[in-house]
């Protein structure tokens, strides 16, 4: 087994208000290997952005990591200084975000955004930045003449496709793209995703890919974490997730949207609501809303356990099975 | 282009407002609007330049609309009426000498203190908490209370009577002789020096508030989050990416302060009898000179339009979103 | 899980909470006190201290036990002059205060409510008002008419109506499209009713502070507007104390005791009234007030705000 490129262990975040602390992501674990795409999937506010952001220590005022490392090739990044920071982030592990729109400054141009990334990690002069920005830009299929272009003048699926070149500007070995298709519509969508497969193949990077949308992530993804409520509830490989649910909640996952193809069957939602992060419930954080809880899932907070060779769950129900 | 184009069709309705409420103040007014005019002429205008007078204003015995077309008709012939004053000297000519005093005093504070102000909110924003963020925001806010002509008068007291650093009044010494001589320039600018860091020191905490709580929206953008993660040098993070952006909107405040700042910088002109529209406004006030102070009404509020209009046409040349392709 | 009706009711019942907020804020209460502080000595005034236009002593008297802020040119008592222009300063500053809200919440909701063609003439109106520079319109209207405190307010109406009512507009469009303003709509309120009893409660906060600057902008431009000649100078006002300061050669006597004193009661009324309006940014802004929970629990720990996510791990690195 090779070595795992990002290795994230206890991770614990808290966001402080004035109400108390809300603790956003609780004690995950999770490891990506060279060229995997590992999805993270889970609802709004169930803190998959977060640990993402938290990776490379982005989160703004008033997060804070209390607990856990991050070790990404051997090295914790939450022991980072800022100058170590600086270094680390887009050369070892970038980011392309939600909604291109906002991530683009709008008063530089495409060029400018591509080439003050490359010549601050990297000794070359401005004509040969501009070379490479040229070339990045014609591998996700922009026209080099729009270099010279405000990121305003751009329609939607064109700014998505800058935000990944600027991304791949140095070559990193991970990448992590947080719901990089959710603001397009569904034909750009697909384009997107088609060219981000093909330069995945083509370059080797490995993805953490966050998303809402599980039928995407199962298409895409090699492995897939389910967050629900800051904590990691199952940890699978893509199929068998999709062939063997195991906890509760991504069982309801999977029976939330229709199938195209198939008998017509009962669409069942998963009844209650997300719970208050501020007071979350005690025991499984699942089991208000859990048809099948059993007396101690009120109390005792069920560990991630591996329940087979490609999948862990956190729930008690399974851990009994096992026994 | 075509908003600098639909701005400045936007100052031509102020302007045509300002000039028609010029007409119609007068008359609007309680008692006889030409009698109060021009009571202080009485004794010093013939019969002939009376009469001449009133209908510069529009005041003749045609119907209401009539009267405001002879007024506007004068009006685009540059007359004005002729001022008390500086009897008898047009209007136009008296407010023409002065322009120039006023747009060099206010211009160049503003244009400081803006810069300044601007350069401090940065800074400020950048060390949230720091000691610049806490202690200089209130000092500065707290002098801002004080009435522009109060900081004046301070001024002129402590550097100009008591220590004798800089001179009393006026805007050259009275043994210069203008023209463009090292001398006279030299001579201009010790005399601005009191005013105008009176005018900075009473809008610079505006300025600065005003950059400071731009930059802290603006650092809560995404594609700040994003020039983190690209692991940029935090100054040009500043300076590229927060503050070419939070200038946008503070540059759009200046045209909406500049009314503001001239009408503070017009009564420190008073206290420095600095020869500008200021002081100009304060005798025509006691001198009951209508003309004049009516010239002078539309001579600021279209000198106040042009320089909004500049800073438009800075806007658009700032922020390429207001280009068209 | 679709919204309940609750849900999409307007939060209208947020106003109580805001004031109660408000008043535990440190900024808003110093600020209230001062300008209460200061408001009650001006209504005292006439009981506590001496007549402040009587000639009293010999002018140009520095301060002493007897005369505390000295006398003025015509040997008038500073102190009781500063204490007694604060009653005339400040209530027409708080009545051009009320009318421009009154005035500019109308103009602001109307032309937020009905957009279209009434919100482009509006609009124009407002934008007009507001580029024209205040002092020289104020000049010309107030040399036409009599000299006095009300002039000044109307006056000063006319020019400082405008900011307020394009702050209320920009908020009512943000407002006129929210799902309660659409419901009561559908549901037939009249449209008076929608924005006195839908719309309005939730500017609470934008009207107290549209108040507080209009009153800074009264203060403020009626003082310059007396210094000019413009006021009843016989009249005790800050403004016409700065007035006759000033035409009694006030420098060149080096007598500062006549300009120092008011300028402060002007300066600490602003001051006192902005901090106000400072408070009512925080309590309505909940991100200022999350920062100062994050930043306590830093300090706390020892660590240093920087440009990245803190770690406060209590294990090793």
């Amino acid at each position: 087994m090779a070595e795992p490129l990002l290795s994230v262990n206890n991770l614990c975040v808290e966001y402080v208000t004035p109400a108390g602390p809300v603790r956003a992501v609780d004690d995950i674990s999770f490891e990506i290997s060279p060229g995997e795409v590992f999805g993270l999937a889970g609802e709004s506010g169930c803190g998959k952005s977060t640990a993402a952001l938290a990776v490379l220590r982005l989160l703004p005022p008033p997060a804070v990591i209390t607990g856990g490392s991050v070790l990404f090739q051997g090295e914790d990044v939450l022991a980072m200084d800022e100058a170590a920071l600086r270094r680390f982030r887009w050369r070892r592990l970038s980011l392309v975000f939600q909604s291109a729109m906002n991530a683009l400054n709008p008063v530089l141009t495409i060029g400018a955004q591509i080439t003050d990334v490359i010549e601050t990690h990297e000794r070359v002069s401005r004509a040969e930045a501009w070379d490479r920005a040229e070339h990045l830009v014609k591998l996700v299929g922009i026209d080099p003449m729009r270099l010279r272009s405000y990121p305003h003048q751009l329609s939607g699926g064109m700014r998505q496709r800058v935000v990944i070149a600027i991304a791949l500007a140095l070559e990193p070995p991970m990448m992590i793209m947080d719901e990089p298709t959710t603001a397009l519509d569904v034909v750009v969508q697909k384009e997107i995703m088609r060219q981000i497969a093909e330069l995945k193949d083509q370059l080797g990077f490995s993805i953490l890919f966050i998303t809402h949308d599980l039928s995407l992530m199962i298409e895409f993804s090699n492995r897939i974490g389910i967050l629900y409520a800051g904590k990691l509830v199952e940890v699978a490989e893509a199929r068998e997730l999709f062939e063997n649910p195991r906890h509760p909640y991504t069982r309801g996952l999977m029976s939330s949207f229709p199938p195209l193809r198939g008998p017509r069957r009962q669409l069942t939602g998963i009844g209650g609501s997300p719970p208050d992060m501020l007071h979350p419930p005690e025991g499984c954080r699942f089991h208000p809303r859990c048809a099948e809880a059993l007396v101690q899932c009120r109390t005792k907070s069920p560990e991630l356990q591996p329940a087979s060779a490609n999948a862990s769950v956190a729930c008690h129900l399974h851990h009994e099975a096992e026994r | 282009m075509r908003y600098i184009l639909r701005r400045l069709g936007f100052y031509l309705i102020a302007a045509w407002v300002s000039l028609t409420l010029n007409f119609f103040i007068p008359r609007l007014m309680p008692g006889d609007p030409a009698s109060a005019m021009f009571a202080r002429f009485k004794g010093m205008l013939n019969p002939e330049a009376m009469a001449a007078m009133r209908e510069a204003f529009g005041f003749t015995d045609e119907p209401v609309y009539l009267q405001y077309w002879t007024y506007l008709s004068h009006l685009f012939q540059g007359d004005l009426g002729t001022s008390v004053v500086r009897f008898p000297e047009p209007v136009t000519e008296v407010i023409a000498e002065s322009l120039w005093w006023t747009l060099l005093l206010a211009g160049s504070a503003v244009v400081i203190a803006f810069t300044l102000g601007t350069l401090l909110g940065i800074v400020a924003s950048w060390q949230r908490g720091g000691w610049l963020d806490s202690i200089a925001p209130p000092a500065l806010v707290f002098l801002g209370a004080f009435p522009y002509f109060w900081l004046a008068m301070l001024l002129l007291y402590g550097f100009g009577f008591v220590l004798g650093w800089f001179p009393l009044r006026s805007a050259y010494g009275d043994d210069v002789t203008p023209g463009f001589t090292l001398e006279f320039v030299g001579s201009v600018l010790t005399h601005m020096v009191l005013p105008g860091l009176t005018i900075v020191l009473a809008s610079l905490g505006g300025w600065m508030l005003s950059m400071r709580n731009t930059m802290i929206g603006v650092l809560a953008e995404d594609y700040i989050t994003m020039a983190q993660a690209k692991g940029l040098p935090q100054k040009r993070i500043m300076l590229h990416y927060a503050a070419r952006n939070a200038l946008l909107p503070n540059v759009t405040g200046v045209g909406m302060a500049l009314g503001f700042v001239l009408s503070g910088s017009l009564l420190t002109e008073i206290v420095f009898s600095y020869p500008g529209q200021g002081y100009l406004l304060l005798q025509a006030v006691q001198n009951q000179d209508y003309p004049l102070m009516q010239g002078l009404f539309l001579a600021i509020t279209f000198a106040v339009l042009a320089a909004n209009w500049v800073v438009d046409i800075t806007y658009v040349w700032l922020d390429p979103r207001t280009r068209v392709r | 899980m679709v919204e309940t009706a609750d849900e999409q009711r307007a939060p209208a019942r947020r106003a109580p909470g805001f004031l109660s907020q408000l008043l535990r804020n440190r900024k808003a209460s110093i600020g209230l006190a001062v300008v209460a502080l200061i408001t009650l000595l001006a209504i005292l005034s006439p009981w506590i201290v001496r007549d402040p236009g009587a000639f009293l002593s010999i002018p140009l008297q520095p301060p002493s036990s007897e005369f505390w802020f000295g006398t003025t040119g015509q040997g008038q008592d500073v102190f009781a002059q500063t204490l007694y222009g604060a009653r005339t300063s400040l209530w027409v500053g708080f009545l051009v205060g009320t009318v421009v809200v009154i005035i500019g919440t109308s103009v602001g909701v109307a032309a937020g409510y009905f957009g279209g063609a009434v919100d482009d003439v509006l609009t124009t109106l407002i934008n007009v008002f507001l580029i024209m520079p205040g002092l020289p319109l104020a000049v010309v209207l107030a040399a036409y008419l009599p000299a006095g405190p009300l002039t000044l307010a109307f006056v000063l109406v006319v020019t400082g109506w405008s900011w307020h009512a394009r702050v209320i507009r920009a908020q009512t469009l943000a407002l006129r499209h929210k799902d309660f303003v659409n419901a009561a709509i559908v549901g037939g309120e009249s449209h008076a009713r929608i924005m006195f009893v839908e719309i309005l409660p939730n500017m609470t906060s934008l009207i107290v502070s549209g108040f507080i600057g209009a009153t800074v902008y009264a203060i403020g431009a009626q003082v310059g507007l007396e210094f000019l000649g413009l006021g009843d100078v016989s009249v005790v006002t800050w403004g016409t104390n700065l007035y006759w300061a000033a035409n009694n050669q006030a420098l060149l006597t080096e007598s500062w005791w006549t300009i120092v004193p008011t300028g402060f009661g002007i300066a600490i009324v602003g001051f006192a009234l902005v901090m106000i309006n400072f408070a009512i940014d925080e309590v309505t802004n909940p991100r200022l007030k999350a920062e100062g929970a994050w930043n306590a629990k830093l300090e706390a720990a020892r660590v240093k705000p920087g440009f990245s996510t803190p770690v406060l791990r209590k294990a090793d690195g």
